[in-house]
């Protein structure tokens, strides 16, 4: 077998497709595999459509025990495997490979057991992350993180991205929420990471796993943390004059020993473009505007309430706005929650960033992106999970303008490149996937980049799980390297220039 | 002293890190020439309005606590000082104190690491943001690895405010009444921080807003205890009688379980923390036999025999598991160099 190695990606040029869909026609029903082009059209892109694939074929097990077959079937023949869930993700890390077949868990969708006692759910990698809450409901429990796309993303693919969402300052990202990971290796193997207890022995796996992008194994059962659904949630709308003043505010809340259960910003453009669609009732004079929610029994609310709006109030805010509704609530949130497809509305294509940064360092960032827009003659809307950091910078563009892409690609690369100077990351909660390799090269120096390959090599020796993904290999660096070299110091020295 | 580090890693010699030599009962045996970690000190950073605190491996706990507490924050974790211990040691040891079960482990508070690999090259994964997910979470790998992948020189961890208000309950109650109350409760918005049972009595730590506080303690009854603290931390800090009392040198085992294991039929007393997950075993016990009884979270946390921890007190993994384990102990580790068979005597 081929060596997964840390400096070139793998050839997988000799794989022989008439074999393998000889091979996978056996081991699953004619429903459960796909080959012909027009089916596997659907499959090319995930949710970053900006990069598209064909792959030889897409596997749609209904079992483990067809996982199981397809990955060992995978192994021997050395192909490629793409695991894929609802197809969400917006990093193309679900892109398939041109010699490799795109496994997809979508029909192994049925909630397996939720035991109310024991506040946990066990279920299948193709259940929609909303759809956990919802059984969860009648017992007054629900799953807490909360992609915006929940109502589509299932919770294989949450799993495999560590998915936040806008409650995860309070309640954590997939990484604190999920108890067990049930999971095929690449040798077919079934294996437990975690367990029903709080731990479990020997290296913290389950941390491995999630948040892994597919390249360590394929998920074929979760148990989820389910959590007491709170009493009741109340938000607070606040505008502010100047994008700032409403960073302070939000370091002002936080000093002030509040864990919001959401805080969250919005600058002008991205409130602009929201409201003629969801008419949420903000602003449309105000910089900025945050919302910033509380959640709890109805006394902690009320507590709470009143602290956040004296802070706010003490920040500068300039109209302060309470919900007094539950149905006020979501309208409140609705617009943040729609900025996506608003974005889509107002231009005919998006590209939505994902760095985060220390909260402070706000205030860099936004001047560095308003000259960035004059600079590649983009415009960009700006919301932000304000208070964990987290940035989504919508670069708005038209994939029909001969060099916009190219030119929006360039504006958010240098978005993350800032990002990761700033003391921050690449990527907070959307993944590297495809789409950020080579900004991988930029947080990263190549011994840090050698040992993810070790942990890679650890899991899937030969490589086959989701390659040329997430980690990118020293060769691809050293290429990008030439365009990046950082106060006269080569990033990888090591390596032969080509 | 980077650079003492990586000349004693580079001799390729097994090394015993050791911070404060706290929990030097824990784990396997200690084996290797004793790297001294605490001379690594101090904190680095701390931004209150961040959440975050960076410190060196070598510095105490109880400085990070203390700097915290200054300025009204803490580490919800809790993990155990036991006397002096390191927040390298901490991070180790990957053990969190009483509220694990409502605010989540210390891994789940780890933001970032730098470690020095057996290479002795200094390595950084994560950072100091609470939402990173570019590359695999190296960071929280470390937590609970023993330093057998690596020697950690720094840490990144996520700090919270201070609960404004905390009370604390006490219930006279059987163990498994005891038992369904702490999972029922569990279930419920109420703010719970921590439980423990023992000896019939469960007490239950609320902590949070003053008026959920209040209002839970009306609700739930049972008896209010004033000055609770003490409890807590001798809890946390094992110096409760059940763990240094009369039964001294009987040895500790440590229970990870679902909550919702039923009272556990075993002779000597039992303590029950975590809302259940978490339960406390002293005496003289077979670890295969009670592992068969319990299933696989049973490890002989405090009192094993040499022989004992030579044959592994955190007991066997299933093969694939293992395998992964050794691999990736080779990835980090190829000459074997960090604390060996500290967490199996595979490696």
């Amino acid at each position: 077998m081929r060596e997964h190695s840390a400096d070139v990606a793998q050839d997988f040029s000799n794989v022989d497709r008439a074999a393998l869909l000889a091979d996978l026609g056996r081991l699953l029903p004619a429903t459960a595999l796909l080959h012909e082009a027009e089916d596997l059209k659907p499959y090319e892109c995930d949710g970053l459509s900006a990069y598209r694939q064909l792959p030889l074929a897409v596997a749609l097990p209904e079992t483990e025990a067809q996982v199981v077959a397809v990955i060992k079937a995978c192994r021997t023949a050395g192909v490629p495997v793409v695991a894929r869930g609802a197809g969400t993700g917006l990093s193309a890390g679900a892109l398939p490979h041109p010699q490799g077949v795109v496994l997809s868990l979508a029909k192994m969708k049925r909630i397996l057991h939720v035991d109310p006692v024991a506040r946990v759910a066990v279920v299948q990698p193709g259940v929609r992350n909303l759809a956990i809450s919802e059984a969860a409901a009648p017992f007054g429990l629900y799953y807490a993180p909360d992609p915006s796309s929940q109502i589509a993303c299932t919770i294989g693919g949450n799993v495999a991205e560590n998915s936040g969402g806008v409650h995860c300052l309070k309640y954590g990202l997939t990484v604190h929420n999920v108890l067990r990971v049930r999971a095929v290796t690449i040798d077919g193997e079934v294996v437990e990471f975690g367990n029903h207890g709080l731990d479990a022995p020997g290296y913290d796996l389950l941390a491995l796993l999630i948040g892994s992008e597919g390249l360590l194994a394929v998920t074929t059962e979760v148990t989820v943390k389910l959590v007491p659904k709170p009493e009741l949630a109340q938000v607070i709308m606040a505008s502010f004059d100047d994008v700032m003043k409403a960073g302070e505010a939000v370091a002002a809340v936080i000093a002030a020993g509040i864990i919001p259960a959401g805080l969250e910003m919005m600058d002008k453009p991205a409130t602009a473009a929201v409201e003629p669609y969801v008419k949420a009732g903000y602003d449309l004079n105000a910089e900025a505007i945050l919302l910033c929610e509380s959640d709890g029994t109805a006394e902690e609310v009320a507590e709470e309430i009143a602290a956040m709006r004296a802070v706010l109030e003490g920040s500068g805010a300039t109209e302060i706005r309470v919900s007094t509704s539950e149905a006020e609530r979501l309208r409140f949130w609705a617009g943040r929650k729609a900025a996506f497809p608003a974005a889509g509305r107002i231009s005919a294509d998006y590209y939505c960033m994902d760095g985060t940064i220390p909260r402070k360092r706000l205030g860099e960032m936004l001047t560095a992106i308003t000259q960035m827009e004059k600079k590649y003659g983009l415009r960009c809307i700006n919301v932000f999970h304000a208070g964990d950091g987290n940035l989504h910078p919508l670069i708005l563009y038209d994939a029909n303008i001969e060099g916009e892409l190219e030119r929006t690609e360039a504006f958010g690369a240098e978005i993350l490149k800032l990002s990761v100077d700033l003391g921050g990351t690449i990527t907070g909660e959307h993944g590297v996937g495809f789409e950020k390799i080579n900004s991988m090269c930029d947080q990263f120096a190549s011994d840090e980049l050698r040992a993810f390959h070790a942990v890679k090599r650890a899991f899937d020796p030969g490589g086959l799980l989701n390659p040329e993904k997430a980690i990118p290999t020293l060769h691809r660096c050293a290429e990008f390297g030439r365009m990046h070299v950082h106060g006269g110091q080569i990033k990888f020295p090591e390596l032969e220039r080509l | 002293m980077i650079d003492q580090f990586r000349s004693r890693i580079l001799e390729r010699k097994p090394l015993r890190i050791r911070g404060g030599g706290s929990k030097d009962f824990y784990g396997g045996p200690l084996v290797g020439e004793f790297l001294d970690a605490r001379a690594h000190a101090g904190i680095v950073s701390y931004e209150p309005t961040e959440l975050v605190v960076t410190a060196r491996c070598g510095t105490p706990v109880e400085e990070i606590k203390s700097a915290l507490a200054a300025r009204r924050q803490f580490l919800p974790f809790e993990p155990p000082v036991f006397g002096n211990a390191t927040i390298g040691g901490a991070v180790a040891a990957g053990l969190s104190g009483p509220r694990r079960a409502a605010v989540g482990s210390l891994r789940d508070y780890v933001l970032g690491v730098q470690i020095m690999d057996g290479e002795g090259r200094v390595l950084k994964f994560g950072g100091e943001v609470m939402k990173n997910v570019a590359g695999f979470d190296v960071s929280r790998l470390m937590a609970g690895s023993l330093g057998t992948l690596g020697l950690i020189l720094e840490v990144s961890l996520k700090v919270l405010p201070l609960p404004v208000a905390e009370a604390t309950l006490r219930f006279e109650l059987p163990q498994d009444k005891a038992l369904e109350a702490m999972n029922r409760w569990a279930g419920q918005p109420l703010p719970v921080a921590a439980t423990c049972w023992q000896d019939g009595v469960l007490s239950l730590q609320l902590a949070g807003a003053r008026a959920a506080v209040d209002s839970a303690c009306v609700k739930l009854g049972g008896e209010r205890v004033e000055d609770a603290e003490a409890f807590w931390t001798s809890l946390r800090e094992q110096s409760a009688d059940f763990f240094a009392g009369p039964s001294d040198n009987a040895p500790l085992w440590r229970l990870s379980l679902p909550s919702v294991t039923p009272s556990l039929d075993l002779p000597g007393p039992q303590l029950i923390e975590w809302g259940g997950a978490q339960r406390w075993l002293r005496g003289e016990f077979d670890a295969t036999t009670l592992r068969e009884k319990v299933g696989a979270g049973v490890t002989a946390f405090r009192g094993a025999s040499q022989e004992q921890r030579a044959a592994g007190v955190f007991g066997t993994l299933p093969t694939p598991v293992m395998e992964i384990h050794r691999r990736l102990k080779q990835g980090f580790d190829p000459y074997g160099v960090f604390n060996p068979g500290r967490l199996y005597p595979e490696f």
